[in-house]
């Protein structure tokens, strides 16, 4: 399976990163070799393997259902760009 | 030509747990802006989310509620899209493997009859922050404190053929959910969301047409409104030579009307994966049988046991099963004053129009269910009529004190002794010779009449039962 610049573009726009036309070739081209690379476990004897969700052989844990954490507020949004009545601003964004 | 509507429902139901799903922040609705938004919530670098077992077990509830296969092994997913208020650039969902398997609902159609919906799945997912984007200058405030709510999704299949026949499904739902306790289905809240998938074809025809998804469902009625709407936009569409697009439209019920979302279109590429940051969530039979012994009595159960206890037709038993509260309220009430039919009545009647007429709720009534039962106990044992229990009920519902205190301040103590009401038959009798002789000469309806007066000579507190049969045997002695 390769990777267009296309595809690149499309992904790049998905994601809301800026590329230019040098950028899209080069991730084209090594996105595409990576492709190939993972490719090779097409020819893998899978028969009789179950899908695998996580390398790790183990489960979930759940937490009981408590609040533990306290307002910091102040705390975090001392880090923000712009906050105005205690909301994070950003750019305008409408549908 | 003839056309078929095809629709399937998602539902958003927000779980009612203390915390989100993945962080130990609170859930509260309608706290200051990101006063409930931690670390994991905002999606900070380093953060781990860690699932919660409340929202795991109103999920497992909810499957065995509709009949499902509870998923073994389910598997959180990434779902990413950009925007703003999903820090994390995806929301952690549930893909290939939802924690719940195929199950069903029955609907209950406007004929009477039952129709079978599939459930296709429903998974676990966290809900999203909000945009504001009134009131500042070119940016759009975030507000994160819904980021990381728990939500099950719950998807039909697509076998509802009407609009009327969604808002069945829905309304069944909205109940089912309410009474396992597992959200508190407030519409205005958005606790309780619906997204429509809509499609016509000709009548016949096996092949589904082209779908529209219609967002922004957020009551019984908008959901009606923009499903007929957007059948008919659609057929319009096909008949006038068009085709349809597969897209999002969104519900606007100032104009009544769905409209195109075409920025959504393109996004529509989530790009699933497992999340490697959440092992397989593992539900044993043991963990299913907890839940299960956790059930309440569920709404068709107890339609049926209405109707088998207490002698009530299938469809009072359907209006008093509608919610829990009001099954429980009924059968207080029921029990309260022994009489299983007339509580019915008065629930559903002059109880349940007070309600509507005062807009409260039943937790607000100002009546309960333990004074309502003793305003039927005295008309069971005669102290009253029905007639004058409502004029008893409207002081009761106003806070002039319980049926006792009202039926004592009114004097409204019916009259039962045979002695003053011959008295009151004699004195109509008198004074109304003309028509006294009429009856006698034949004329049989005037008996009405006579009724009619003796109730207005003692204010409506004559037994009427005795009334009648005294009545009776004066006039034709």
């Amino acid at each position: 399976m390769s990777v267009d610049t296309s595809e690149v573009r499309r992904i790049a726009h998905l994601s809301r990163l800026a590329m230019n036309d040098d950028q899209a070739r080069d991730f084209a081209g090594g996105l595409s070799d990576i492709f190939a690379f993972v490719e090779q476990l097409d020819g893998a004897a899978i028969e009789g393997v179950e899908p695998m969700a996580h390398p790790l052989d183990a489960e979930q844990r759940l937490r009981p259902d408590a609040v533990t954490e306290p307002d910091r507020r102040e705390a975090y949004q001392a880090i923000a760009p712009a906050v105005e009545g205690g909301l994070y601003l950003v750019p305008r964004v409408i549908e | 030509m003839e056309w078929e509507t095809v629709i399937g429902l998602e539902i958003h139901a927000q779980l009612n747990t203390v915390s989100k799903i993945f962080s130990g922040a609170p859930t509260a609705y309608g706290a200051e802006p990101n006063r409930q938004a931690c670390p994991v919530d905002l999606g900070m670098p380093g953060v781990l989310p860690v699932l919660n077992q409340g929202a795991v077990e109103r999920a497992v509830m909810l499957g065995l509620a509709i009949n499902a296969e509870i998923t073994p092994r389910s598997v959180f997913a990434r779902k990413n899209y950009f925007y703003p208020d999903l820090p994390k650039g995806y929301q952690i969902s549930q893909f290939e493997l939802p924690i719940v398997g195929l199950g069903h609902l029955d609907i209950e159609l406007e004929d009477g009859t039952i129709k079978r919906i599939g459930v296709t799945r429903a998974h676990l997912e966290e809900d999203a922050g909000k945009s504001l984007h009134e009131g500042f200058e070119a940016m759009t405030g975030i507000d994160l404190n819904r980021a990381g709510t728990p939500l099950i999704e719950i998807v039909s299949e697509p076998e509802l053929r009407s609009a009327k026949e969604a808002v069945a499904y829905m309304k069944k739902l909205h109940s089912l959910v309410r009474y396992l306790d597992i959200c508190d289905g407030n519409m205005q809240e958005g606790s309780f969301r619906c997204d429509a998938n809509v499609s016509v074809r000709p009548k016949g025809q096996t092949e589904f047409g082209t779908r529209a998804e219609l967002k922004n469902l957020n009551s019984f009625r908008f959901v009606e409104r923009a499903i007929n709407f957007e059948v008919e936009r659609q057929i319009d569409l096909i008949e006038g030579g068009g085709t349809v697009v597969q897209e999002t439209r969104l519900y606007d019920p100032d104009r009544d009307e769905t409209r195109s979302m075409r920025s959504k279109e393109e996004a529509n590429d989530y790009r699933y994966f497992p999340d490697p940051d959440l092992l397989p969530l593992v539900v044993d039979t043991a963990f299913v049988d907890r839940m299960r012994e956790r059930l309440p009595e569920l709404p068709d159960a107890k339609r049926a046991r209405f109707v088998e206890q207490y002698g009530l037709s299938d469809y009072d038993a359907g209006v008093l099963t509608a919610s829990r509260e009001m099954g429980d309220f009924y059968e207080a009430v029921a029990a309260g004053c022994d009489a299983p039919k007339l509580a019915a009545n008065w629930v559903m009647g002059e109880f349940s129009a007070a309600m509507n007429r005062s807009e409260v709720e039943l937790a607000d009534a100002p009546v309960n269910a333990e004074g309502l039962a003793g305003l039927l106990a005295r008309i069971q044992d005669e102290t009253i009529s029905g007639k004058i229990a409502k004029e008893v009920f409207e002081a009761m519902w106003n806070g002039e004190g319980d049926a006792d205190a009202v039926i004592e301040a009114k004097g409204l103590k019916q009259i039962t002794d045979t002695g003053a009401i011959d008295a009151i038959i004699d004195e109509v009798m008198a004074s109304n010779p003309q028509q006294l002789e009429q009856y006698r000469g034949g004329k049989d309806k005037l008996f009405g009449f006579f009724v009619g007066q003796v109730m207005k000579a003692t204010q409506g507190k004559a037994n009427p039962a005795q009334v009648n049969e005294r009545l009776k045997a004066k006039l034709d002695g």
